[in-house]
């Protein structure tokens, strides 16, 4: 397509809206970001990497990412569910449950992980029941996951609801004329027509958990090498006057981020290539 | 496979879809289910299909009871009005999807799964589109792969719901006549459902009429257009004018005209109404007995016919419609004084209000 595209188009204006969007994007996006660059860039390449290769930090990565990826898949597999009976069947307070699944945007999210924290800890609701079977959740990696789960959780349900609200039925139909059981139906049928909305909200969960941190510092325990999350890190930092290390990591992030919501979109754009 | 529909009902909520309908539908044949929206027909397809299950009654396929079979057991292949294809699917997969879906045993080799999707393909002409998606054909090509991938599994059945109601009036004549020789040739029994009496003419072996959930008359294409059963029929059928009369013994008397009406022997003066499909009706210049004197009103000219609006003396309306050469002949302008002959006129006994 043409990048000016003056004549189909019904609304007046493509320069004007396409220079606003821009300036609009440079002041909210790029300008903040680029700062960030420019701090980093007063670093030496040998401080740079000295900044963002010590273990600590390398073992921040690692819970940070790796946690985000495991509380993006399990919400991608529960929040699909939670669409799905959500869209699927009535029962009484329907209402109220599609109401509770937005919870997690609202809350702010200290309050989020102090009551997480709580209820988990060895003294908790469930945290005493669970203790004594010898999983530990609060002041764990384990912890910041469940912790991940809870803000993500509205993010797969909501992409996929309205894609599976606009389901054609007959198309189950048809599956099961042609032969296919349950089972059959939804793998070959269903999901690959779910699938570019479960990957939309996987990446957004994704993204969400990798910069979360009110709700995580609470039940995290914060145990350097073992419980502290990159963002925890970066604060650390600041506090103690290292601007140029705490960007340094925050680049590292940015670029980590940006480079698997790159993939997790180009498997986006493939999943749906049936829709021209 | 022979069907057997023995008293089906269904109600849904407090709408009654269909009371006490029963049908037989042999094997080989070609039947259209006809009738206006909310007549029963696709609440009665859907339940042949198991995709709707009877309050009370029962399916059966060759003799054996069938209606607490399972969709997927039924060996029926179902075609949607809206193709209901699978769109994150090649063409190819589409067709292929019924066999690759069957049971690990008698599941058929790759090599054989290609060749048999490529033999339908060739069927539907669209062989050198097996790698598009759906969402890359125009409906009628849509509608080809639907029935190309209903047919792979080799259904004992083949149910169509309004197959080209959604097509546009060139492509849906074109495909019908294919259905008609596709269907010549495969010989599958075959159901399908629609609102367009021409459609149903034209193609089916046998039309089954419905209305208000119930079968007013079944019959071949011949039978039901020439010897409506019921006014309904008539109706449904065709253009006809109403003529309002009595009828006595057998002796029809419609609005100055008298014929004999020999269905009606055991009428007693009773009040009746005769039926004229529009293209039954003369139009003539000279008064002559049985026509009726008129006024041309509007003039029409719709493809090979002309269509000319009569007005009666009392101000009622006739419709007739004419071959273009008669009426050039006649030379008909707005206005003129005619008289109308109606040919073939049909006389109910008004005890049903349409």
């Amino acid at each position: 397509m043409a990048w000016s595209n003056r004549k189909n188009n019904v609304l007046p204006g493509f320069t004007p809206a396409l220079g606003y969007t821009v300036f609009y994007l440079s002041l909210i996006v790029l300008i903040p970001l680029s700062a960030l660059f420019f701090k980093t860039a007063t670093l030496s390449w040998d401080d740079f990497l000295a900044a963002v290769s010590a273990p600590r930090v390398l073992a921040s990565y690692r819970v940070t990412f790796g946690a985000s990826l495991a509380a993006a898949v399990v919400n991608a597999f529960f929040g699909v569910l939670v669409a799905w009976v959500l869209v699927r069947y009535r029962f009484p307070g329907k209402k109220l449950i599609d109401a509770l699944v937005d919870l997690p945007f609202a809350l702010p999210t200290a309050v989020a992980g102090i009551t997480l924290a709580s209820i988990y800890s060895s003294n908790g609701w469930l945290g005493r029941y669970l203790e004594p079977s010898g999983i530990k959740i609060a002041f764990t990696p384990l912890g910041i996951v469940i912790a991940m789960i809870f803000i993500g959780l509205p993010f797969v349900v909501r992409t996929v609801q309205p894609v599976l609200e606009e389901l054609d039925q007959e198309v189950e139909e048809a599956a099961s004329c042609l032969g296919a059981g349950r089972w059959q139906t939804f793998r070959r049928v269903l999901l690959p027509t779910m699938l570019p909305a479960i990957l939309t909200g996987f990446a957004l969960a994704f993204a969400r958990a990798v910069g979360e941190y009110g709700s995580i510092i609470f039940i995290a325990g914060n145990m350097p090498l073992v419980s502290e999350i990159t963002p925890l890190l970066i604060i650390t930092k600041l506090e103690q006057y290292d601007y140029a290390g705490a960007t340094a990591i925050s680049t590292v992030m940015l670029v980590v981020s940006f480079l698997m919501l790159l993939c997790i979109n180009l498997l986006q754009k493939w999943s749906r290539r049936f829709a021209e | 496979m022979s069907i057997d529909i023995e008293a089906v009902s269904k109600t849904f909520g407090s709408f009654s879809a269909l009371s006490d309908v029963s049908l037989k539908v042999p094997s080989g044949e070609l039947v259209a289910l006809l009738g206006p929206s909310g007549s029963g027909k696709t609440s009665l397809l859907r339940i042949i299909a198991g995709l709707e299950t009877p309050d009370s009654g029962r399916i059966l396929f060759d003799g054996v009871e069938a209606t607490n079979r399972q969709v997927k057991d039924r060996q029926v292949g179902f075609v949607f009005q809206h193709y209901a294809l699978f769109r994150h699917m090649t063409v190819f997969d589409n067709i292929a999807f019924g066999l690759t879906v069957k049971p690990k045993k008698e599941r058929p080799g790759k090599q054989e799964i290609k060749d048999k999707v490529h033999s339908l393909l060739k069927l539907i002409q669209l062989e050198q589109l097996a790698d598009r998606y759906p969402g890359q054909l125009s409906g009628g090509q849509r509608q080809r792969v639907a029935l190309a991938r209903a047919l792979a599994v080799e259904p004992q059945v083949l149910l169509l719901d309004e197959p080209f109601g959604a097509l546009d009036a060139k492509v849906r004549v074109e495909l019908r006549r294919w259905l008609r020789r596709l269907h010549d040739e495969i010989h599958v029994t075959s159901v399908f459902v629609t609102h367009d009496q021409e459609e149903a003419l034209e193609v089916a072996d046998r039309i089954v009429v419905m209305n208000q959930g119930q079968i007013e008359q079944q019959g071949t294409p011949s039978e039901v257009y020439d010897r409506p059963a019921t006014p309904f029929v008539y109706d449904f059928l065709g253009n006809v004018n109403l003529f309002k009369g009595r009828v006595h013994e057998g002796t029809a008397q419609m609005g100055g005209i008298k014929l004999s009406s020999p269905e009606n022997a055991s009428a007693n003066d009773a009040p009746a109404v005769g039926y004229v499909r529009s293209h039954d009706i003369a139009i003539e210049r000279d008064s002559s007995e049985g026509a009726l004197k008129a006024e041309v009103r509007y003039l029409l000219s719709v493809g090979p016919l002309v269509r000319v609006d009569l007005s009666l003396p009392d101000g009622g309306p006739i419709e007739v419609d004419l071959p273009r050469d008669e009426a050039d002949k006649l030379g008909l302008k707005v206005g003129d004084q005619v008289f109308a002959r109606p040919r073939k006129m049909r006389v109910f006994v008004d005890d049903y209000q349409i």
